[in-house]
């Protein structure tokens, strides 16, 4: 029988198409560890983590459609070419990172990020942007805070923002046919000198710093250009990487419905063959449980529960437990009871079996491959009312899911806003994998259901 | 049927009871660190200031009655009572439209608009869902019969909240057909008010309605179907009947009773959904009170519309089972 289920599973369009969105859903959870850093699953309310990330901007893909707008750019001490001499007992560090400019758009910001390490004579920075009309701007020049005991180490960045920065760019007035005062430095740093537009080439911009010691040593470069576009997903309003996100909200969401789909249909499933099988009193009493479970309203009484007792995600996973095996035990139970009384349980039973026995070795057998399709179609709903509590803000805090995505998106008004990208992807992800398991349920449903078959051969 | 209405209400008060006293000793708690952290108290070290918030607590504690542990005949009694009749005291966040902080003025107020909005929208949803349903029956294995149970499941699996996002991404700010906040502008004393509620109330009543009717549609066809397949309809087959008519006659009033339960249950159901939906949409209903009172932790206020929403479901229930008794003739004979 299972291996039919299985045969009859691969053989409609439906179930394929379920099972392949499941195993693409399998590959990326097994594969994101090794794609992206595990930091980030970890730290995903952390907005130190995401600082260097621009905020609130679209996924780079727009561009195709659209006006092409300046990705952001973030390059560390591996992208920069590294030039070291010794003149007159200074040395000049000088790491130069190559920018080519191709947008019709200016960055948002940009950002010189250096650590050095230092004794009494603190060091000189320099900063050169070479443009490519063959054009220097020094745009800073300043020597690092003095220190007060030998080796600390001083990291820092400086945004283009910097009143320093502004005034070292006065000074190139003189080259430019319009007026640039008023202009933020970014904007005047990658200008065409003729017209208020987008200078694009080749961009060279280098940190240099004068050491005076042996003592004093460059730990750290790094150079960040805020741009408009952002990776495949685009970011939040804390600057997170919302495809990041969603990778991660995938083993969560799976790691969710299978467990609780998978114990409910547990207990549905016993406690339907007990009273099924047992009848009489028992099956009277313990169905009258059943209807009592059945008319508790469950939105609202799982609030009150993640409210009173806590909002871990195995907490939330027991929750979704009190309030899901009911229709499993329903269906179960009718079909237990005509099990009954076929032949060979009576002959089990007049051979002198335990109950337990008769119960898991005739008739427990008989119903999984139903089982295995109730499985399926309960993930779906495991799945939807999670989302639904991380969405009220009752889902687990520390853990990256597609409810807590969206809740977040609607606090902060993303729909009225127009941020699209925040909204869409997430709930496509919780729709896309609800809709494979449907597809496999049904499926499943359609083999094994005796009620269902039934009625098709009538 | 009243023995099952009557134990549900039983456990969920006594849910709501000792959640009630779990909550309230937090707030209560949550009022000392607070009155600490304003206040002129000096204390000399943390310990000293942790003990006073201690002391503090379980001195207002006892005062309110809370030490003697939600379970004892005589606070149980007390809290079934208060809860059944609403009296939770008053609202530390909400307030009505006229500036009434009581709990139970603020919850009168806001159940209309939920009724308004989700009947309305389970009304035109059955309407179309029958209607439709009944027509893909008539052509089982068509093109449109297929592509209504592709959408039904599509439909089925889309988080309506998340659906009521996209509509106003699409309505509100890419088309500017309607407004983004569903609460009205005008003053509920205002003669255009209703008009304004109305107009407020399209863009989530629309949400509502394409969410669900495919779903709809698809339970009357598979009831149908299930008729269709029965002895007395080939019968009438045989009896020169035409298809048409037993397929709106005899197999939709056959179908009648299952229909109607599966219209309360979806009803009841919906009710609870309206939280998120509400939140969504700004909707000044009880799913909107509900996620804001849960944002702030107003105790008394969630207390109150969980056990009003547990009154609504089952009352919802309560009158799906009459229903089914008077629509089915096999059943009204017992």
């Amino acid at each position: 029988m299972q291996k039919k289920l299985l045969v009859g599973l691969l053989r409609s369009r439906r179930g394929i198409i379920g099972v392949s969105i499941i195993g693409f859903l399998l590959l990326l959870s097994a594969v994101a560890p090794l794609i992206i850093p595990i930091e980030s699953y970890f730290r995903w309310n952390d907005p130190d983590y995401w600082i260097n990330n621009p905020k609130t901007v679209a996924p780079f893909w727009t561009n195709f459609f659209g006006p092409k707008e300046f990705e952001h750019l973030s390059l560390d001490r591996n992208d920069a070419k590294v030039i070291s001499e010794l003149s007159e007992g200074i040395r000049v560090d000088n790491y130069r990172f190559e920018v080519n400019m191709q947008a019709d758009s200016f960055p948002d910001d940009i950002m010189f990020l250096y650590s050095a390490k230092y004794g009494d004579i603190p060091p000189v920075l320099q900063i050169d942007i070479k443009r490519p009309d063959n054009n220097t701007f020094t745009v800073y020049y300043s020597s690092l805070p003095p220190s007060s005991n030998t080796n600390t180490t001083f990291s820092d960045r400086i945004f283009s923002t910097n009143e320093n920065v502004k005034e070292a760019l006065n000074q190139y007035q003189s080259l430019f046919y319009y007026s640039i005062s008023g202009l933020e430095p970014q904007v005047v740093i990658f200008s065409d000198t003729n017209k208020p537009n987008v200078l694009k080439g080749v961009y060279q911009i280098s940190e240099k710093f004068f050491l005076f010691d042996n003592y004093s040593s460059v730990q750290d470069v790094g150079l960040i250009l805020g741009g408009k576009v952002f990776g495949i997903m685009g970011t939040d309003d804390l600057r997170r990487d919302l495809a990041v996100g969603i990778i991660w909200g995938i083993p969560i969401a799976l790691f969710i419905g299978l467990t609780v789909s998978i114990f409910s249909i547990a207990i549905g499933l016993i406690y339907g063959v007990v009273a099924g099988y047992r009848g009489k009193r028992t099956d009277e009493s313990m169905m009258r449980v059943n209807d009592i479970f059945y008319a508790l309203p469950t939105l609202p009484l799982l609030i009150l529960l993640s409210i009173t007792y806590g909002r871990s995600i195995f907490l939330i996973i027991g929750f979704l437990l009190i309030f899901s095996w009911m229709g499993t035990a329903k269906v179960i139970r009718s079909i237990a009871l005509q099990t009954r009384n076929f032949q060979y349980v009576e002959a089990a039973k007049l051979m002198g079996q335990s109950d337990i026995r008769v119960i898991f070795k005739h008739i427990i057998p008989q119903l999984l491959p139903l089982t295995f399709a109730s499985i399926a179609i309960a993930v779906p709903a495991a799945i939807l009312t999670e989302a639904a509590l991380s969405f009220i803000g009752l889902g687990d805090p520390s853990l990256p899911t597609w409810g807590q995505i969206l809740r977040d998106a609607n606090t902060a008004d993303a729909a009225s806003r127009g941020v699209w990208w925040w909204i869409v992807p997430p709930g496509l992800m919780i729709a896309l994998t609800a809709l494979a398991f449907f597809l496999i349920g049904n499926t499943l449903d359609s083999i094994a259901n005796p009620l269902r078959n039934r009625n098709k051969r009538a | 049927m009243f023995l099952v209405l009557f134990a549900t209400l039983f456990i969920t008060v006594i849910l709501l009871g000792s959640t009630f006293d779990k909550l309230q000793k937090e707030t209560i708690r949550n009022q000392v660190v607070e009155e600490v952290n304003q206040g002129t108290l000096k204390f000399e070290s943390s310990g000293e200031r942790s003990s006073y918030i201690n002391n503090q607590t379980q001195f207002r504690s006892k005062i309110a009655g809370l030490d003697q542990g939600s379970l004892s005949p005589s606070n149980l009694i007390h809290r079934i009572i208060s809860v059944m009749t609403l009296d939770l005291g008053r609202s530390q966040f909400f307030t009505t439209d006229y500036g009434s902080s009581n709990v139970r003025d603020i919850i009168f107020e806001k159940v209309p608009k939920t009724i308004l909005l989700f009947t309305t929208a389970t009304i035109c949803v059955t309407i179309i869902g029958i209607l439709l349903g009944t027509y893909v029956a008539g052509k089982e294995g068509s093109w449109w019969d297929k592509s209504n149970s592709i959408f039904a499941i599509f439909s089925n699996s889309f988080p309506t909240w998340w659906v009521a996002m996209l509509m106003i991404l699409l309505f509100a700010y890419t088309l500017h057909i309607f407004p983004a906040r569903a609460t009205p502008l005008s003053s509920p004393s205002d003669p255009t008010y209703f008009l304004d509620l109305l107009y407020h109330m399209a863009l989530p009543l629309i949400t509502l309605i394409i969410v669900s009717f495919g779903a709809w549609a698809y339970i009357v066809r598979y009831f149908l179907i299930n008729i269709l397949n029965e002895d007395f309809i080939h019968a009438k087959r045989t009896m020169g009947i035409s298809r048409r008519r037993i397929l709106y006659s005899h197999a939709l009033r056959n179908a009648g009773p299952p229909i109607a339960t599966a219209v309360g249950l979806a009803l009841a159901a919906s009710f609870g959904g309206a939280i998120i939906t509400e939140a969504v949409f700004d909707w000044p209903g009880m799913g909107k009170l509900y996620y804001d009172a849960i944002g702030v932790l107003d105790v008394p206020i969630i207390i109150g519309l969980t056990f009003v929403s547990t009154i609504i479901f089952l009352v919802t229930i309560f009158i799906t089972d009459i229903s089914y008794t008077l629509l089915d003739p096999r059943v009204k004979g017992n």
